[in-house]
């Protein structure tokens, strides 16, 4: 299962969205993730649907790969579906009891499933199509004029590097603590609420020294390949705005105009 | 109380389009009292084979038999099996937590659902058993320990759980030559004493050749040879295409049998390898 | 002789915070290690063996006594990122080493912090990779890896910073022995290439690779030569609670029984080469 999360995983490539600058990814997806929320009706949602399956065919990502990604939060994706088919008023078309289904209800339920759909392949393609380190490194320089502010961008993006290198490791340190644990007959799965929760401090102490031992080594990794914060550093591959860029922001411009005439004149 | 595993099959992610099999058809028993050892290279199944036989694992299909329960079919209580069946984890002090040592020692034999009174009892006896002072340590944190002490209790924490069969996935991982030296040595005196079933998993062939009564060999999820220690490093060959080495002195009478000398066959210890030596460097003497 | 690294009376102490007892792990340690050399540095935990090796690259700083690299103090607050460039360091544990998610950036990271041009980072990220034979895992995540693929990254990620000299602390204790032939074979490689090692271990069969084999007990040194010479002091290694290499044990045993087993003799090879020749 843990596998089946696209959310955060790279797949390697070199199609013209792999290379785009990831700056121009992050705002893009933003922008996307808002202009969801501005269709209001089918033709809207054709569009949005349109858009972002170019962007797949462009990244040359299977498809399948990323509808896989939609396995883990399917259950959340039904369950929206259905509070918002029984739960909004109007025009009833079939009912039993209390349990109705209005017009504005399917309507709603439709639509709030797709919203759902695409903001979650929108998301899994700025992941899949983006270096991790190209990732953070976008958000470091869009949070950069920030610095003066006192955002400390480059420890926030180095953070956050971190945290999805050691992910996995210590997902893997959960199931190996849980294993031996439950190898001297702790049980993580029985009992009420408070039981359960007592039950599991022989999990998360061990793993959070786990965490902070990982840490220790890691900072001393660090510092002897003299890493020494953010200034004076370059990177392997510069970010640069480069052709492509100017024609994908066009792109993303006309994509967030069609939307806006779209709500108005339909 | 004997264990029977029969045409044991194991499949990772089954179904799905990175389905992998753990383990084939894996067939074994093992005898009351005996002491086994599972050597085989990373990936081969070894770890996901002992994980099976406490019950971590379910099996797709085949049959686990511990002493005359059968512990794949539905109706036998995790509980019941883990109460019989210790298993210690590679680096078992990444799973310390308590306050002092005396709790964390505790833990299994609280969940077996022990008095206080026989808890207390079975930890000073594991403490002692694994070798360490329990006036001296019962009541520090284990944090404050060295690394070979924090292994020794871990694996104290398993042993009070008093297990019929004791498995071990190596056990002396990490650890200094004198660290390496004293774990073995507590391992074979736990055996002797309390002559139970332990199933040893390891790299390290002369810790091996050294303990254990029986070998198993493992290789991409099947069990590639048996036999006795002499037996199975004898085929030097066989092991070598499988990627595993042989004890010390074991190698060293194969290179010199290599070199056409007429080396004895099974030589496993460093004594044995002497005599050996001596045998073939002053015949006139041992005649 | 022309000396990487100088070390002159280092003392380093320490306080555990509860007991307040002053620890006393490097105890007067002088040492020079030549460039170019293969040096071993063998002892039981708690020998201080680590400990000396972190005040080699300024990740400790003597409590009294002096340390200089390449010419440079450690002491030196500005010879800093220097130092530790000159003298890389590869540890312990392969994963808690690794900062990015992707092989090759990871390899990238100490090229970046020293603020190197980004071509050249991509040719010595490159020549790195090739160098420990990862060059085709580069785009792959770290996590999915073995240990001793993940240690050679480590390597190849110190490899990149060019140093003139690599300390490897205890690299291959948590490697299964696949792993362990892996990076024994890179070192031995490195060092061919003119690169210093200090290597940090407690098995005997990886230090008779060195030219110069020290042995640490108790903050001090208390062996200091080659392997042959080392070695062939087995009840002093034995004294030490560390393991005596078994051609060695064979040699002394087999000289107590009349057989003239020449002291050099420290491998199973050269066991093998001279019951050859005696017959």
């Amino acid at each position: 299962m843990i596998r089946d999360i696209t959310l955060g995983q790279y797949y390697p490539g070199d199609s013209w969205v792999h290379k785009l600058d990831p700056r121009t990814k992050i705002i893009g997806t933003f922008v996307y993730l808002i202009a969801l929320f501005l269709v209001k009706d089918f033709w809207g949602f054709l569009i949005a649907v349109t858009g972002i399956l170019m962007v797949v065919a462009i990244s040359r990502v299977p498809l399948s790969f990323i509808l896989k990604g939609l396995k883990p939060v399917f259950i959340i994706i039904l369950f929206t579906f259905f509070i918002n088919m029984f739960m909004t008023k109007g025009e009833v078309l079939i009912g039993w009891k209390f349990l109705v289904i209005t017009k504005e209800g399917l309507y709603n339920a439709f639509f709030m499933g797709i919203r759902l759909v695409l903001l979650i392949i929108g998301s899994s393609i700025l992941t899949l199509a983006t270096k991790p380190i190209k990732l953070t490194d976008g958000i470091e320089s869009l949070l950069g004029p920030l610095k003066k502010i006192g955002v400390p961008a480059h420890e926030l993006a180095m953070m956050m590097t971190i945290a999805l290198r050691f992910i996995p490791t210590l997902l893997e340190e959960t199931d190996k603590i849980m294993k031996a644990q439950m190898a001297r007959g702790a049980d993580f799965e029985s009992g009420n609420i408070f039981k359960r929760a007592k039950s599991l401090i022989p999990l998360l102490i061990p793993l959070f020294i786990s965490a902070f031992r990982i840490a220790q080594d890691l900072a001393m990794a660090m510092e002897a390949r003299c890493y020494s914060g953010g200034e004076n550093r370059t990177r392997m591959t510069a970010m640069t705005y480069e052709k492509r860029d100017i024609l994908a922001t066009l792109g993303l411009i006309a994509f967030v105009a069609t939307i806006l005439l779209e709500r108005i004149l339909i | 109380m004997s264990i029977q595993v029969r045409d044991l099959t194991h499949i990772y992610s089954e179904g799905l389009p990175y389905e992998s099999v753990a383990l084939k058809d894996v067939s074994f028993s093992i005898e009351d009292g005996e002491f086994v050892g599972v050597i085989g290279h990373t990936g081969s199944g070894k770890s996901t084979m002992i994980q099976h036989l406490n019950g971590l694992l379910k099996p797709r299909s085949g049959s686990i038999t511990i002493g005359d329960v059968d512990i794949t079919k539905g109706n036998v209580l995790m509980r019941d099996i883990r109460r019989r069946i210790g298993l210690v984890f590679q680096y078992p002090e990444y799973q310390l937590f308590e306050e002092t040592v005396h709790r964390d020692v505790a833990f299994g034999p609280t969940n077996l659902g022990l008095t206080k009174e026989e808890v207390d009892q079975r930890v000073i006896e594991a403490i002692n058993l694994v070798g360490l002072d329990y006036d001296e340590i019962g009541e520090r944190s284990p944090f404050e320990l060295s690394g070979g002490q924090k292994r020794r209790v871990a694996i104290a924490g398993v042993i009070a759980m008093k297990p019929e069969v004791l498995i071990l996935d190596e056990p002396t991982a990490g650890l200094d030559p004198k660290a390496h030296k004293d774990v073995l040595e507590m391992i074979k005196k736990i055996h002797e004493t309390q002559k139970n079933i332990t199933i040893l998993v390891s790299h390290n062939m002369n810790d091996i050749a050294k303990l254990v009564d029986k070998v198993l060999v493992m290789e991409k999820g099947r069990i590639a040879m048996e036999g006795t220690p002499r037996q199975v490093f004898s085929q030097a060959q066989k092991l070598k295409k499988m990627g595993l080495a042989l004890p010390q002195a074991s190698d060293m009478m194969n290179k010199l049998r290599n070199r056409g000398f007429d080396i004895k066959e099974g030589i496993l210890t460093n004594d044995e390898a002497f005599v050996e030596l001596v045998r073939i460097l002053k015949p006139d003497i041992k005649g | 002789m022309d000396n990487i690294i100088e070390i002159d009376n280092l003392i380093f102490e320490y306080k555990r915070d509860e007991d307040r007892e002053v620890i006393r792990a490097v105890d007067q340690v002088s040492l020079n290690i030549e460039r170019g050399s293969f040096v071993a540095i063998i002892g039981r935990n708690g020998s201080g063996k680590s400990t000396l090796a972190k005040n080699i690259n300024a990740l400790l700083l003597p409590t009294f006594g002096e340390v200089n690299v390449d010419g440079f103090n450690t002491r030196d607050e500005s010879a800093l990122w220097k130092i530790r460039q000159t003298a890389g360091m590869v540890f312990q544990n392969p994963d808690n080493q690794l900062v990015s998610s992707i092989v090759e950036d990871d390899v990238a990271f100490g090229p970046e912090n020293l603020g190197i041009e980004p071509k050249e980072i991509r040719k010595r990220v490159d020549e790195s990779l090739k160098a420990v034979g990862m060059y085709e895992e580069r785009m792959k995540a770290p996590h999915l890896l073995s240990g001793g693929q993940k240690q050679r990254i480590a390597i190849a990620g110190v490899v990149a910073m060019k140093p003139k000299c690599i300390i490897l602390d205890e690299p291959t204790a948590m490697l299964d022995p696949k792993g362990r032939d892996e990076v024994m074979a890179i070192i031995k490689k490195l060092h061919k290439e003119g690169i210093t090692i200090l290597l940090i271990t407690h098995f005997m069969d990886e230090a008779a690779r060195a030219d110069r084999v020290i042995i640490m007990d108790k903050g001090c040194i208390v062996m200091d030569g080659q392997p042959k010479q080392v070695f062939a002091r087995a009840d002093e290694i034995r004294k030490l609670s560390l393991d005596v290499p078994l051609p060695v044990e064979l040699a002394e045993r087999l000289r107590q029984e009349g057989i003239a087993v020449p002291p050099e003799i420290i491998t199973a090879e050269e066991m093998v080469e001279f019951i050859c020749q005696y017959k």
